[in-house]
């Protein structure tokens, strides 16, 4: 729109008209006799402008406008009524004399006029409070059931505005509430109450939209108590149920998904129900059942059923419906793709749906689904409609391949073709560098393709229009070129970017080319050398400088030099805890310069790991919180262990803190004492930290210790160190210590029976201490068992090549269990091997495919030796799960404890 | 037809005055009977009432005069606010519960506390001494003697015995209300 066609409202140039003139004018109208009915309803559609724009009045002037405006009550017109009802709902929130219309309100309320009606209800809600409210009781009640359902809407949303103010009195209408929701209400037929809501001569004879609103205000008022809950959802699910408006079913749905969620056990007692509503004549509905179930844990068949719902729905002809479906697929594919394997043929028939974000869902769906038969195959149909989509969605395509390549390192042949082909194509820097970075993955985790996308990337820099990208690929060259068979190749790609680029780029060659020098090749040292000399005569200085600074270093021989090659990977967060702290010291801490010793540094395998996790963890299908092994956080938390013991003397003396296992719990949360327990290793001691906290209010402890019995004679107790005193409401931490075997082995497992051992005092609630006379008396607690396993001896690391690796570690041990009757499902038995063995699971391994899987972890021992394990678990009805698990161990004796750690 | 009709009515009821709304306002202390005497003079029948938070309006016809009655709740909480309603009152018409002697002196107090506001200097007073059907009641002159009625200077006043569940005394004291009115302010 042209500017000038702009045609000026006389207030829109401020955009809403002034207030003080509002103000003024309101009162003057307001106050006028004869009531005009129709010069106030001009009046305060103004005033509702201002209000609802944002603008309000200081309470003195808000007051005095409500009563100008309850005068208005005396004019009976009802369109008047109801601009006064909307103008009182929002003066309510600023004045507090509002309670002078109340009796006002509810004479309408009792009226059949229809119009004004439900607003007079809406208000009422406002106006009450504590001390009124109960006025209002029979008049509520009686709205609530009111067979308008307009009316009862009104009274229902209304009452949840008063659960705030009067929770007691809305819960008298309870009954009433119930009553609402299944009730069957029709609109009244009088056109004149009905056009206000639809303004259309095709009017539905019911929408049922109260039982929405009464289901909701009934959950409300029952939420606290489950049986009901139990008994309300009963009632209105199933055949005969009442329930006519879909978004009352949405509702009911997700309370039950609620209650599932909540109490897992009640899962397959709630399912179909769920299921029931898979197949509804709303689709609304079907999806939000599908949605439900699939955020639960159900056994497959169901989970399927849910999919099979979605699948359908994908093909459904509103947009909406067909997105709200394919997002849903799209976030189980980021942690199960196996599952909605099924749907595939459908996805794939909405790559080209005319929605946009449909389309995208679709493609980065089918990414995630990519299984090694069809990625080949996903990648060909993708390609093909490449060049019709704009880069943002590039980027989105590049990224999925990129953890598909990750996922599926044999494939990497195709991912590459297809990258390459997209390298070649037009497009910005965004889409560009979604590239560079899918192949700077590939290099690094998946080794064999890594000739081959260096190739391509030196192919990209003899074109590419991105400085930066030059730039991070020569990086790039100057790392893993050496690394390469035929390192020439690469200088002399890199070297014509020397004589060919700008300065930008010069400089970053020439630093690539001096790495190759450092190889240990005495022939390529000496041609490196020779064509840095060149550089030396570059235009620009930095490129001369860089030059002039490799050939010394090139030439001095010094050891610094290899570090120049491979740098040292510090661990960045525990370096940034540490400097954090050091920085944090006062001036004596400056005295002594910062240790940079003390930082751990990271080989790059297990770099790698944190990495690769990182980069093909999905985030999780349901909002419960899963126990992720981040390998981050648990090397920040030891750090933070190793800190705190180093403080203890006699711990102290222990040397380093080796290993550190997660928490585990040994009673119930929410039990009168509160004991976790955390297994820390040395290098001849085992220290158990018992973490105790005292919930009751009125008792306090004495001589708070934990009675650890261990089944082996491996372990000697060494010291313990009580609690002395562990007040009511709070916590405090226990140590015992063990001598440990020292040898690798199974002498190493063992289970302690521990008890915990105190002496209770009451707590005289005046002074909110024992009495020092009292001598309290002596008990004991009976906590849970604590097994010490092989995983409490490994750390999780990452290895690019699972198989290979395992076939060169020396030591081996392979047994087949009978894990029980697999009762919990595979996945189950997945996570908890991956915790207990405290490993990494490698080459998505973690992820369940159906009744047969095996699972490949991988990890280091506390001595620094690898181990891998691979397990073959298959389940079936009649025999459980079986474990066929072989182990491989650079040390001896390792494997043997591996495997009988899993028995 | 109707048009002319109700044009000639027009010019009629201007040069008599009744086309203006008298404003009233019913006011006295809580369950005095206030709201029974609203509904009893515009429906003619005897309501089941609630304690009035706020207010009530209605309008109605009198002898040809248009009437626009507040009753204003007499509860302690709501006392403060009915000054917001004095303006343009051409009458305030003072209920008082005949049978509660307890607080006779508190609707004096509020009686003149009220009538000391500016904008009631030129309303007319009607008294009801309600209730009068209960035994014990006190008579008309007791009401008049415990709210000082006498002491009124410069207004026009008078006093009716009512009973509002009966329906005495109200067109009586209405009847007079009118004459007033008419003579002073029309
Ligand atoms: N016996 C008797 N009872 C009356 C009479 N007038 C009113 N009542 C009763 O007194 C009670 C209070 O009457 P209301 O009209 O609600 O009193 P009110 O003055 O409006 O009270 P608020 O609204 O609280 O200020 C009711 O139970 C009436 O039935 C009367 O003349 N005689
Ligand atoms: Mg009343």
């Amino acid at each position: 729109m042209s500017t000038h066609s702009y045609k000026k409202h006389d207030d829109a140039e401020g955009g809403a008209p002034d207030k003080m003139t509002v103000f003024q004018d309101c009162l003057l109208g307001f106050n006028a006799l004869p009531v005009s009915a129709k010069k106030c309803r001009g009046l305060l559609a103004k005033l509702l402008r201002l209000l609802y724009s944002g603008e309000t009045f200081p309470a003195s002037e808000a007051t005095t406008l409500f009563f100008s405006i309850s005068k208005l009550f005396q004019h009976k017109d009802s369109s008047l009524r109801q601009l006064v009802y909307l103008a009182i709902k929002e003066l309510s929130l600023i004045s507090d004399d509002v309670l002078m219309v109340t009796s006002s309100i509810m004479k309408d309320v009792q009226s059949n006029e229809l119009v004004v009606k439900p607003n007079a209800i809406r208000t009422l809600a406002r106006v009450l409070d504590g001390s009124t409210v109960n006025a209002a009781e029979r008049l509520m009640k009686n709205a609530v059931v009111d067979k308008n359902p307009i009316v009862a809407s009104a009274a229902l949303l209304s009452s949840y505005h008063l659960l705030p103010v009067a929770r007691d009195v809305v819960k008298r209408w309870t009954n009433e509430t119930q009553e609402a929701v299944t009730a069957q209400k029709l609109l009244p037929s009088d056109q004149f109450a009905l056009h206000e809501y639809y303004g259309s001569s095709n009017l539905p004879s019911a929408t049922y939209s109260y039982q929405y609103h009464a289901l909701g205000l009934l959950y409300l008022l029952r939420n606290h108590d489950r049986m009901s809950l139990m008994k309300m959802i009963q009632q209105l699910s199933g055949n005969n149920s009442p329930l006519k408006s879909p978004m009352a079913i949405v509702q009911l749905i997700r309370f039950v998904a609620k209650i599932a969620v909540e109490d897992p056990s009640a899962t397959q007692a709630l399912f179909p129900l769920l299921a029931a509503y898979l197949r509804h004549k709303s689709d609304m509905v079907e999806l939000e059942a599908a949605k439900a179930i699939v955020a639960l844990n159900v056994t497959p068949e169901q989970f399927l059923q849910a999919i099979n719902t979605l699948q359908v729905l994908l093909s459904a002809p509103r947009t909406v419906t067909r997105f709200a479906a394919v997002r849903v697929l799209n976030r189980i594919s980021m942690k199960n793709p196996e599952k909605i394997v099924v749907c595939n043929a459908e996805l794939e028939g909405l790559v080209n749906d005319p929605n946009r974000s449909i389309s995208t869902y679709a493609i980065t769906t089918l990414l995630k689904t990519g299984s090694s038969d069809n990625v080949d195959r996903l990648i060909k149909t993708i390609a093909k409609f490449m060049g019709d989509i704009s880069d943002e969605f590039k980027i989105v395509v590049v990224d999925s391949i990129r953890t598909l390549a990750l996922k599926f390192p044999e494939k990497h042949g195709a991912m590459l073709r297809f990258l390459n082909e997209l390298l070649r194509d037009d497009g910005g820097f965004a889409f560009k560098n979604s590239i560079v970075e899918a192949l700077f993955d590939m290099i690094r985790f998946v080794p064999a393709s890594r000739d081959g996308a260096l190739e391509h990337l030196c192919e990209f820099i003899e074109d590419c229009e991105f400085t930066e990208l030059s730039v991070r690929i020569l990086h790039l060259l100057g790392e893993e070129g050496p690394k390469t068979n035929s390192p020439t190749l690469y200088i002399r790609h890199i070297y014509n970017r020397v004589v060919l680029e700008n300065s930008i780029i010069r400089s970053s060659a020439v630093i690539a080319l001096s790495k190759f020098a450092l190889l240990g090749d005495a022939a390529i040292k000496k041609n490196i050398q020779i064509l840095l000399t060149r550089c030396l005569n570059d235009v620009d200085d930095e490129v001369r400088d860089r030059a002039a600074w490799s050939l010394k270093l090139i030439a001095s021989d010094l050891p610094e030099a290899q570090s120049f090659v491979s740098p040292l990977n510090y661990s960045l967060p525990v370096l940034e805890q540490q400097l954090a702290l050091y920085v944090a010291g006062d001036k004596a801490t400056f005295a002594t310069p910062f240790d940079i010793h003390a930082i751990p540094v990271m080989s790059e395998a297990e770099l790698n790991a944190i990495e690769f996790r990182e980069k093909t963890d999905a985030e999780p299908v349901t909002e419960k919180v899963e126990e992720q092994s981040d390998l981050l956080k648990t090397s920040l938390l030891q750090q933070k262990y190793s800190q705190e013991l180093s403080e203890i003397p006699e711990i102290a003396a222990y040397g380093s803190l080796l290993h550190s296992s997660k928490v585990v719990a040994l009673t119930e949360k929410e039990t009168e004492f509160v004991v976790t327990t955390v297994k820390h290793v040395f290098a001849n001691h085992l220290l158990l930290q018992y973490d105790v906290e005292n919930t009751l209010t009125d008792i306090e402890l004495h001589d708070v210790t934990v009675i650890a019995q261990p089944d082996s004679d491996a372990y000697a107790e060494e010291f313990s160190m009580p609690i002395d005193v562990l007040r009511a409401e709070s916590k405090g931490t226990i140590y015992v210590s063990y001598t440990r075997p020292t040898e690798v082995g199974t002498d190493l497992l063992a289970a302690f029976g521990n008890t915990l051992s105190f002496i209770t005092k009451e707590v005289d609630p005046d002074t909110q201490a024992a009495d020092p006379e009292d001598d309290g008396f002596q008990d004991e607690y009976q906590i849970e068992d604590l097994e010490v396993g092989p995983g409490d001896f490994i750390v999780p690391a990452y290895m690019a090549n699972f198989t290979s690796i395992m076939d060169a570690l020396p030591h081996q041990q392979s047994a087949v269990f009978n894990l029980g009757d697999g009762a919990s499902a595979l996945l189950d038995t997945v996570a908890k091997l991956v915790t207990s063995l405290s490993m990494l699971p490698l080459e998505n391994s973690e992820v369940v495919d159906g009744n047969s899987h095996v699972l490949k972890l991988f990890g280091k021992t506390i001595w620094g030796g690898k181990v891998g394990v691979s397990i073959r678990l298959a389940h079936n009805a009649a025999k459980g799960t079986l474990a066929k698990v072989e182990v491989r161990a650079e040390e001896e004796n390792v494997a043997e404890m591996v495997v009988e750690g899993i028995n | 037809m109707g048009q002319i009709v109700s044009s000639f009515t027009g010019i009629f009821s201007k040069l008599w005055g009744i086309d203006r709304e008298i404003r009233i306002l019913i006011l006295g202390l809580d369950g005095a009977g206030k709201t029974t005497i609203l509904y009893r003079l515009q429906m003619g029948e005897v309501v089941k009432t609630k304690p009035t938070i706020g207010f009530n309006v209605e309008t109605l016809k009198y002898k040809n005069l248009t009437l626009n009655i507040w009753d204003l709740g007499g509860q302690t909480s709501i006392r403060p606010y009915w000054r917001c309603y004095y303006a343009n009152t051409a009458a305030v018409i003072f209920v008082v519960d005949s049978t509660d002697k307890d607080r006779i002196e508190t609707a004096a107090k509020e009686l003149h506390l009220m009538l000391r506001e500016e904008e009631l200097l030129d309303s007319a007073l009607l008294v009801f001494a309600n209730k009068q059907d209960q035994p014990g009641a006190m008579t008309a002159a007791e009401v008049s003697q415990a709210l000082s009625l006498t002491d009124l200077k410069d207004r026009s006043w008078s006093i009716v015995a009512s009973s509002a569940i009966k329906g005495e005394g109200l067109s009586e004291g209405l009847d007079w209300l009118m004459d007033v009115i008419k003579e002073e302010q029309l």
